[in-house]
């Protein structure tokens, strides 16, 4: 067909986009996305570390930080990074059933993070730690805040990513969706990675 | 459909032994620090450089296991951003820590006892 297509056709047309992979050029633009969050992150970090010390007459964060709450938050995170893998693997397999399991096993341990975090600040408040209290603790509300802010939003990405797969099953763009969704979620990993270490096992050392 | 013919092994994604791996390491490498810090075994500079070392491990590992970073993928440009990010990251934290640092000491002092020391 392409030589007898050389008199009466257009010079040039395109039957349909080319086959990359799924994904392509997103995935790198994501990942460039994610890059630019770490360096708010990063920002968001050094200004802690220069306030750490800003007490102001307030609580020190060896009276308020308690390890064990962070330890169980901290491993609540990483099981949900695992079974984030598996849901990873399923959708490579094919296995539509079990991404989607794998998907909401996520998402429950993310609102349970989430849930443990606000029991946290609440509690923080409740004792007279609020951000108004010191520069240290501004520091620390906006800093972690900001990661807790970012898991939640990737529990609604995972909400609307389980409405898609119901609706349309585990086709390519999907498939792109739900790796750009795998990046963002092992990436606020690696930032509470940070948070815990720099923030409350540094902090209680102090 | 197609999933299993164009798979291209090993790029984007890992396989279950790769994410086991981390994940077994990283319960390690987040274990061993609270257990540090809970139980004050070490003294508090020793126990604070580890913590370190071991949190830069274990971001390295969540990277190569869960992120999937490595030369191959995105024909290297992921890995470029990675440590390009990095190496800015590292400016923003330590830059800032030695400049205030530096401001707080060379400030006069306050009158109250708080404030940077």
């Amino acid at each position: 067909m392409g030589t007898k297509a050389m008199g009466d056709n257009p010079g040039f047309y395109v039957l349909e986009e080319e086959h990359h992979e799924p994904g392509g050029a997103t995935l790198l633009g994501f990942w460039i996305y994610l890059m630019s969050d770490a360096l708010i992150f990063a920002t968001l970090f050094a200004t802690y570390g220069v306030l750490s010390s800003a007490y102001a007459g307030g609580p020190s964060p060896r009276e308020i930080f308690e390890l064990p709450i962070v330890a169980l938050n901290t491993a609540i995170l990483l099981v949900s990074s695992i079974t984030y893998g598996f849901a990873m693997i399923a959708m490579h397999e094919g296995k539509l059933r079990g991404t989607q399991f794998w998907l909401v096993v996520t998402g429950l341990l993310g609102a349970a993070f989430v849930g443990v975090e606000l029991y946290e600040f609440g509690t923080l408040i409740h004792e007279g730690a609020t951000p108004q209290t010191s520069a240290f603790l501004s520091a620390f509300f906006t800093l972690v805040a900001t990661h807790g802010l970012h898991v939640t939003f990737g529990i609604v990405w995972l909400v609307v990513m389980l409405v898609q797969l119901n609706q349309r099953g585990l086709h390519p763009e999907n498939q792109r969706r739900l790796t750009c969704l795998s990046m963002f979620w092992h990436f606020l990993d690696v930032v509470w990675i940070g948070v815990f270490t720099f923030v409350y096992l540094l902090g209680v050392l102090r | 459909m197609s999933d299993a013919t164009h798979a291209p092994s090993g790029d984007h994604h890992g396989s279950r032994r790769t994410y086991l791996t981390g994940f077994l390491l990283s319960v390690v490498l987040t274990a061993v620090p609270f257990w540090l810090v809970m139980t004050g075994t070490l003294d508090n500079q020793t126990t604070a450089i580890a913590i370190v070392v071991f949190a830069v491990i274990q971001i390295l590992v969540h990277t190569v296991c869960f992120l999937h970073v490595n030369t191959r993928a995105e024909g290297g440009w992921t890995l470029l951003a990675y440590i390009f990010t990095g190496v800015i990251v590292l400016i923003v934290i330590s830059g800032s820590l030695w400049i205030m640092y530096h401001l707080g000491t060379n400030m006069m002092p306050m009158t109250g006892t708080d404030g940077p020391s």
